[in-house]
């Protein structure tokens, strides 16, 4: 981009006051930035709209928001766990011993004008930052929008996904209070089931036995320096390939493969979204200002001793928390004097090889499929019935995992046995994916057939007419073409077949491509021809 | 304003193909639809009220401004509210105060310009949708042989692909240049082997049994049936490890029936008349185990639901834990307090790697 030649531009008619000034202003930059070429290029970019695409949009402004109470809250926050008496205003701690840290919350809670609003403003935009995560990439998800070209924006998301948990992990265990340290007690506890390194790697993330008097300080530096570090910069290339990729959009009259349709950056965009950021931020303020989140002063500081029944974590975390809860006992074995903890064991694996699962869907789709080209309309759910059938399958194991955490509160609200409650999940948790799995794929299959139906044959008009015979039909209505396209526009795949290669052989890789795509795409449902409405049009009404 | 409408007539598919010349991508197991359904191009543009009726269009303005304004007045309220509402000491009434009306006035300063700039978007900037054309993500072919040569070139001029000498040395030296910093991280934790200290706590012979977290000394009288004591060791409060210490040493007393218990009998003399004492830190992942059923004998961690049995020496009757509780021997001292007979004869708490050592 070389726009240095540019010079002033004389005007012809008498421009306004603030006219003049942004002239002035804009050329000013030019002339040291070279910035004219990046608002050409960005400035009328198209973004598609759709109520979904703004689930990543409140990912991004609760961020900000989270990004904007932290700073707030660093100036105040003492991340030290040295031994200070409690003095402030909350009466029913006066005089307890408590480390710094504990003591530096409730002083923002309750000696600093605002602080107890930027602590909750915090806690609430990380909880809805993570949801929104969840959220965002669920429709990623189910609308296939992670094919071709958009696999490392996966990923990429996918890091994201990690470090926002991560990043509440982290932050949640800094004011070192009961809760929060017997979150830690249990860190320690997994981390020490660890074949071979555990203990020593408890030893240094501790500094020592545990609590030690080192870990706040240590959370204090990977959640306000490292995390967040890596986590712009994430969050800088997610946005960078989505400006690159552009953003896809659903089938629409008019849209194609290869057309962005929408509105552009200036000024639509700009104005909804900016104005996005102002709803956002101040509906978290909103619910800061009316709901507690993390009464700290109700748990008291850490002390290895007590704990409260109920004992949650914040529900991110629930999942991970509920398979612990999940092994069947006496998962331990001792191997010619070592201990293995297969009660944690199985739960890093089960958790890890999930996680891994989820980061790996859009590679593993695109071996299937075998599918090179880009793709840039968004599936609907049902259009892929296999692939909403498997995610049905994995929201339903999650879920599973995070009924399990709460298996006491569950078992005291409805009157169970906790035991009771412990097996019903252990059971869900297999069962459930299986029946979420099938349930889904036929619920995916009957929308398509109806989407067929209703494209070749038109939607009940719920006019009933009598007909000279004594008859009484209801006449259908046809649809329109603009309506009739988004029923039909969508891509099919049918199974593989079996070819032998060019030296005559038949590879494993194929079998398991074969194998696997017959099981993505035996049962499906062709997308409307032309020739298919044509002749429903003849047939009859 | 230019309404690019061209090249509505694509397919659904699409053609985004253009830079791979005559090696188009393969489509995989697609099918290929003969006769698609033609895309039916865009819809007629339906105008707004605001488009049609200049009037709508002023009120719409007017209703953008005044959210602005209640955006105004409510970043001047939270201003106001932080001075007259401000925290008195000791009156947790004020900081509720203070943190409704603050949140409250900022809510409405925030809300304000959101709603308003939305509503603006919506009702009075142009609504047509434009259309911009992908071009396919990589590069086109001349930019890619460029880039192509680009490698080349550098390759040429610095010989990296035919000076192998020079060429292994560097990756040697990258893979091994890191490795300081990996053992710098060595002195996060102290130099003495964690598995000694996880193996012994502050009970020892004769340690007094003391109520967590007072310190005072338990007399065998004091604990009557069906009673629990949180115990800690006399003197951890003087301790300057006091919470590590007693992470490991903490520990819960209880009094059943002597024939309740079922002892075996290498510890026939760990407990004193159906007193008995068990670590309370959980042999799963570490929490406290502090709720006894004392009607069942049942210990329960909070935490994952495992659940030991007191008259069967802490045996796991449910969840995810394996072992039982490790428990303390005790007796009385000549004044009748409770003391341990020695320190627990296992590591505490959740298992690790060296336990059995």
């Amino acid at each position: 981009m070389s726009t240095t030649e540019t010079t002033r531009p004389e005007t012809a008619l008498e421009p306004t006051r603030g006219a003049r000034f942004t002239g002035w202003a804009g050329n000013y930059l030019d002339e040291r930035t070279s910035i004219s070429g990046l608002v050409k290029e960005l400035g009328r970019k198209i973004f598609p709209d759709h109520w979904s695409f703004m689930l990543g949009e409140v990912a991004l402004y609760s961020f900000i928001v989270i990004l904007l109470s932290g700073t707030f809250l660093t100036f105040f926050f003492q991340a030290s766990m040295a031994t200070q008496v409690y003095d402030g205003s909350w009466v029913p701690l006066k005089g307890i011993e408590m480390s710094a840290a504990m003591k530096s919350t409730l002083d923002i809670s309750f000696d600093i004008r605002g602080g107890l609003l930027m602590r909750q403003v915090h806690h609430w935009a990380a909880l809805l930052f993570i949801a929104s995560i969840g959220l965002h990439m669920l429709r990623i998800y189910f609308t296939g929008a992670f094919r071709k070209p958009r696999e490392i924006n996966w990923l990429i998301g996918f890091t994201l996904f990690i470090l926002a948990m991560l990043e509440g992990f982290t932050g949640y265990s800094l004011p070192d209070d009961l809760l929060s340290g017997n979150g830690l007690r249990i860190i320690d506890g997994m981390v020490k089931g660890i074949p071979i390194v555990g203990t020593w790697t408890s030893y240094l993330i501790f500094g020592g036995e545990f609590p030690g008097t080192d870990i706040v300080g240590r959370l204090y530096t990977v959640h306000i320096l490292l995390g967040p570090a890596i986590l712009v910069a994430a969050l800088g290339v997610h946005l960078l390939l989505l400006v690159i990729n552009k953003h896809t959009q659903f089938a629409g009259p008019g849209h194609t493969n290869d057309n962005v349709v929408g509105v552009p950056i200036m000024p639509v965009f700009a104005a909804k979204a900016g104005g996005f950021f102002f709803i956002i931020f101040g509906v978290i303020v909103l619910i800061a200002s009316f709901f507690t989140i993390n009464p700290i002063w109700v748990y008291g500081p850490y002390d290895p001793s007590p704990v409260s029944a109920g004992t949650q974590p914040d529900w991110y975390i629930g999942f991970a928390d509920g398979a612990l809860r999940l092994v069947p006992p006496g998962w331990e074995l001792e191997l010619g004097g070592y201990t293995l903890s297969l009660n944690i064991l199985l739960v890093l694996i089960v958790v890890g090889v999930f996680l891994v699962v989820v980061a790996l869907y859009p590679f593993i789709e695109g071996w299937i499929t075998g599918d090179q080209r880009e793709h840039h309309i968004a599936d609907r759910p049902r259009n892929a019935p296999v692939r909403t059938a498997i995610g049905a399958a994995g929201v339903t194991f999650y879920a599973m995992l995070w009924a399990a955490a709460s298996s006491d509160l569950i078992a005291t609200h409805f009157r169970l046995t906790i035991e009771g409650v412990i097996h019903g999940c252990q059971v869900l948790l297999i069962v459930g994916p299986i029946i979420a799995y099938f349930v889904t794929k036929r619920v995916c299959v009957g929308l398509q057939k109806k989407d067929r139906e209703i494209a070749m044959h038109g939607y009940e008009s719920g006019r009933i007419v009598r007909l000279p015979g004594g008859e009484y039909i209801e006449v259908h209505e046809q649809l329109d073409d603009y309506e009739r396209w988004k029923l039909v526009s969508f891509e099919d795949y049918k199974p593989l077949m079996i070819r032998p290669d060019k030296k005559g052989r038949i590879t494993v890789n194929q079998r398991l491509r074969a194998a696997a795509s017959s099981w993505f795409f035996e049962d499906r449902i062709a997308p409307v021809s032309r020739g298919e409405i044509e002749s429903s049009h003849d047939g009859g009404h | 304003m230019a309404k690019d409408h061209d090249g509505a007539e694509g397919s659904i598919v699409g053609t985004t193909v253009e830079k791979y010349g005559d090696n188009p991508p393969t489509a995989g197991i697609a099918v290929v639809v003969a006769d698609q359904i033609p895309n039916p191009g865009f819809p007629p543009f339906r105008p707004r009220v605001t488009d049609l009726y200049p009037e709508k269009a002023r009120q719409q303005e007017r209703r953008v401004s005044a959210l602005f304004v209640i955006s105004i007045i409510g970043s001047v309220f939270a201003i106001a509210a932080y001075i007259a509402f401000p925290i008195v000491p000791g009156d947790i009434g004020s900081v509720r105060i203070n943190n409704l009306l603050l949140g409250v006035g900022i809510t409405l300063g925030l809300l304000g310009i959101g709603f308003g700039a939305v509503h603006w978007s919506k009702t009075l900037m142009d609504g047509h949708d434009l259309v911009e054309q992908r071009h396919g993500t990589r590069g086109t072919a001349a930019t890619r042989e460029k880039a192509v040569e680009v490698f080349t070139l550098g390759n040429k001029e610095s010989g990296f692909g035919r000076r192998t000498l020079i060429r292994r040395t560097l990756i040697g030296a990258l893979v091994v240049s890191p490795l300081p910093a990996v053992v710098l991280f060595r002195d996060l934790a102290p130099i003495t082997d964690p598995v000694e200290l996880l193996r012994h706590t502050l009970w020892d012979k004769g340690v007094r049994l003391t109520r967590d977290p007072s310190g005072t000394p338990i007399k065998a009288s004091e604990v009557t049936i069906g009673s629990a004591f949180h115990v800690i060791p006399e003197g951890l409060n003087d301790h300057e490890d006091k919470l590590e210490q007693k992470a490991k040493a903490a520990v819960l007393l209880m009094r059943l029936k002597p024939e309740d218990l079922h002892v075996s009998a290498d510890r026939a003399d760990w407990n004193y008349d159906g007193i008995v004492a068990y670590s309370k830190i959980c042999t799963h992942v570490g929490c406290p185990v502090a709720l006894y059923e004392q009607q069942t004998h049942h210990l329960l961690c909070p935490c994952h639901q495992s659940q030991f049995d007191i008259t069967q020496e802490a045996k796991v009757i449910f969840g995810p834990a394996k072992r039982p509780l490790p428990q303390l021997p005790i007796t009385i001292d000549a004044d009748g307090y409770l003391i341990a007979r020695s320190d627990f004869t296992e590591p505490v708490g959740p298992s690790f790697w060296e336990r059995k050592l």
